[in-house]
């Protein structure tokens, strides 16, 4: 063989030994609550990360690197979450997508941040970026910024004097409680009923009949899916008319399905909502969603879809795959939908991984959640 | 007031279905010496019957409940007392528990696996709109629940001690030697035991669904409060699984509503335990002697 040949067969190795590695997905792994009381809302997390691979595929991957992802199901537990999370990042994860349940993030981040894995989760509860871990990134703000949205809606739009909260006890419900309770003292608006229900709770008998004779003039609903379908059936049931108003999950595409028409009326502060469809991106996720999926989306797939579109962009910026550069790279970092038009809208994080985000007040009208305002980005 | 007479009547209504069950497993205590701890699941199941009427099979809603109690029957009666209680029982009540309770988590793992982890919306057998009753706003979705159960309860007191094959099924109850040599089909006693379990759970589904929303894990928390339920009213007495039910319904919701809503769960356990140790063959029912 002489030097010519010996130098083109080096080169095309050479070559297609580069093409394969190129070729070599990079592994993300789903852990999300995939059974349990967190179905609901685990199973549309992770379809609107299948839309979004699809895409991010379909766009050529991340750094020219095609998306795998692999589901581990936390059966909405955080001790079982915990080793999920430990078992994708032994499995080769670059990132984790997940968990929602507060109570299970709060326990499986650790984990993450010890293995300097970014990690997008669905959950809410303050707790989360207030522990400092610098991988932890939020795909929906948390109560502490939503929640707030609701004090002019109570104090100027209903004029109520005294509300009751309605709130499931788990890490998702008391954040949001106490957030609310503080923003009542704030504005002067008496809490004359606080009643606590547990996760999975099936009668919602007691709560409601306290709810109806505590003479509140307004309720604030902070549960779980399922939670606030059974406690707006048992709502109905025992007709409590006063307004009930949430945030996020009380209007959610799931628990109309489940409460079917004693959802009507409920009104919440959502920071994402399908129903959006005056935002273009908004309309088409939705519009395929459907169409995969045979269902309308929840914010939860909404979340899931942002969060993965979120590792594609940041990843790109900084170049490599490399876990500590992409939370440097997110703090204080905003991504606009100009120029990262699958980000849905403007958003922002801050260094503690907290999002900011315009968000919207919606009502369930004949069976669907419609927009009757929108909240800029606090 | 208005809120005293709800809760009384939601924890009735409520108490009313935990007896139907409750009822079932007295039922089968008596015919066959079996304590069936898929009793939880055998709430769930039928409703799942249901939606696959509706959803699968696109039956209307009256056909779907129909060919669900059919299916009920058949599965959770007949199939039941033939595949697992038969050839097992005569190897020990033990291993039959053990068997009942290996069958809970086959039923639950199976809907869970070919119907799906998330709960289901089910529809309304009665109506659910609010009713004003002597000033009170109250739940008509109760009051129905309510009268149905305790019509159920009221008919079939009067099959087992009116009819000729219920006052079979009693001595089959009592004594399955001196029933068969009397001339009582004791076989056949035993299986209508088991068939009527199956209805009892049936319409608990029908009624407690609506509510409580389809979904695989229901069946735990139910079959443990309607076996306490059994206990705290007296295991071989079917008023005492009547009464049992319907004192755990009221007293759960006037804890939740007067006491404290945290640790209404423990209510059931803390009855229990009183009942165990104070009065162990239940508020109704009648000390039994048994030769070992």
């Amino acid at each position: 063989m002489n030097r010519k040949s010996f130098l083109a067969m080096s080169t095309a190795i050479l070559f297609s030994v580069g093409v394969a590695q190129a070729q070599d997905p990079v592994r993300i792994g789903i852990v999300v609550e995939l059974s349990g009381a967190g179905a609901p809302a685990g199973t549309n997390w992770r379809d609107g990360i299948k839309i979004a691979v699809d895409e991010i595929n379909a766009d050529g991957g991340i750094l020219g690197r095609l998306v795998e992802t692999a589901e581990y199901d936390t059966q909405t537990d955080p001790q079982t979450s915990r080793a999920l999370v430990q078992k994708a990042i032994d499995e080769g994860a670059y990132a984790i997508w997940g968990t929602i349940y507060s109570g299970s993030t709060l326990v499986n981040m650790l984990v993450a941040q010890q293995n300097e894995i970014p990690q997008f989760v669905g959950s809410e509860s303050p707790a989360i970026v207030d522990k400092g871990n610098p991988f932890v990134f939020r795909t929906s703000s948390g109560a502490q910024k939503g929640v707030p949205a609701l004090t002019p809606y109570f104090k100027d739009t209903l004029g109520a004097k005294k509300v009751g909260i309605a709130w499931v006890n788990n890490e998702f419900g008391k954040g949001g409680h106490d957030v609310f309770a503080a923003e009542m003292a704030k504005v002067g608006i008496e809490v004359v009923a606080d009643v606590s229900s547990e996760q999975a709770q099936t009668d919602y008998a007691a709560d409601v009949a306290r709810l109806k004779d505590s003479g509140a003039e307004a309720v604030f609903v902070y549960m779980n899916q399922e939670e606030s379908a059974r406690f707006l059936i048992e709502a109905r049931k025992q007709g409590l008319a006063m307004p009930l108003v949430g945030e996020v999950t009380l209007t959610e595409a799931k628990v109309i399905e489940l409460a079917g028409g004693a959802a009507e009326g409920a009104i919440a502060h959502v920071g994402l909502t399908a129903t959006a469809t005056q935002i273009e991106g908004i309309a088409e996720f939705a519009a395929k969603f459907e169409q995969s999926f045979n269902r309308r989306p929840t914010h939860d797939a909404i979340k899931g879809y942002v969060g993965a579109w979120a590792t594609k962009y940041v990843t790109e910026m900084v170049g490599e795959f490399n876990g500590a550069a992409f939370a440097e790279k997110m703090k204080n970092l905003c991504l606009s939908v100009a120029e990262h038009p699958r980000m849905l809208l403007d958003t922002c994080w801050d260094a503690t991984g907290e999002m900011s985000r315009p968000s919207f007040m919606v009502q369930v009208k004949d069976g669907s959640p419609v927009v009757i305002g929108t909240v800029p980005a606090n | 007031m208005s809120q005293f007479l709800q809760v009384f009547l939601s924890g009735l209504a409520t108490g009313s279905i935990y007896a139907l069950v409750a009822i079932g497993f007295t039922l089968l205590w008596q015919a066959a010496q079996t304590v069936n701890f898929a009793q939880g699941e055998f709430v769930v199941v039928p409703a799942f019957f249901v939606l696959v009427g509706l959803h699968v099979l696109h039956l209307p809603l009256w056909a779907a409940v129909a060919l669900a109690l059919v299916l009920s029957l058949l599965v959770l009666g007949y199939l039941f007392k033939k595949l697992v209680v038969g050839p097992i029982l005569p190897a020990g009540g033990i291993s039959l528990i053990i068997a009942t309770m290996a069958l809970g988590i086959l039923l639950k793992e199976s809907i869970k696996e070919f119907y799906g982890a998330e709960a289901q919306p089910f529809p309304a057998l009665v109506p659910q709109d609010p009713l004003n009753l002597f000033g009170a706003v109250v739940s008509m979705q109760d009051i129905m629940n309510l009268l149905i159960s305790l019509g159920i309860v009221v008919l079939l007191t009067q099959f087992l001690n009116r009819t000729r094959t219920g006052r079979c099924m009693q001595a089959t109850a009592q004594n399955p030697a001196v029933a068969e040599i009397l001339g009582v089909d004791v076989k056949r006693m035993v299986l209508y035991a088991f068939l009527v379990n199956a209805a009892l759970a049936a319409l608990a589904s029908f009624l407690i669904t609506p509510v409580y929303l389809a979904k695989f894990s229901n069946g735990e928390t139910l079959g443990v409060i309607a076996f306490i339920a059994a206990i705290v009213g007296g295991f071989n007495q079917i008023r005492g699984a009547l009464a049992g039910g319907l004192l755990i319904g009221v007293l759960d919701n006037l804890t939740a509503t007067y006491v404290t809503a945290e640790y209404r769960a423990a209510l059931p356990l803390v009855l229990l335990i009183a009942i165990i140790l104070l009065r162990p063959q239940g508020l109704l029912g009648t000390s039994e002697g048994r030769t070992v």
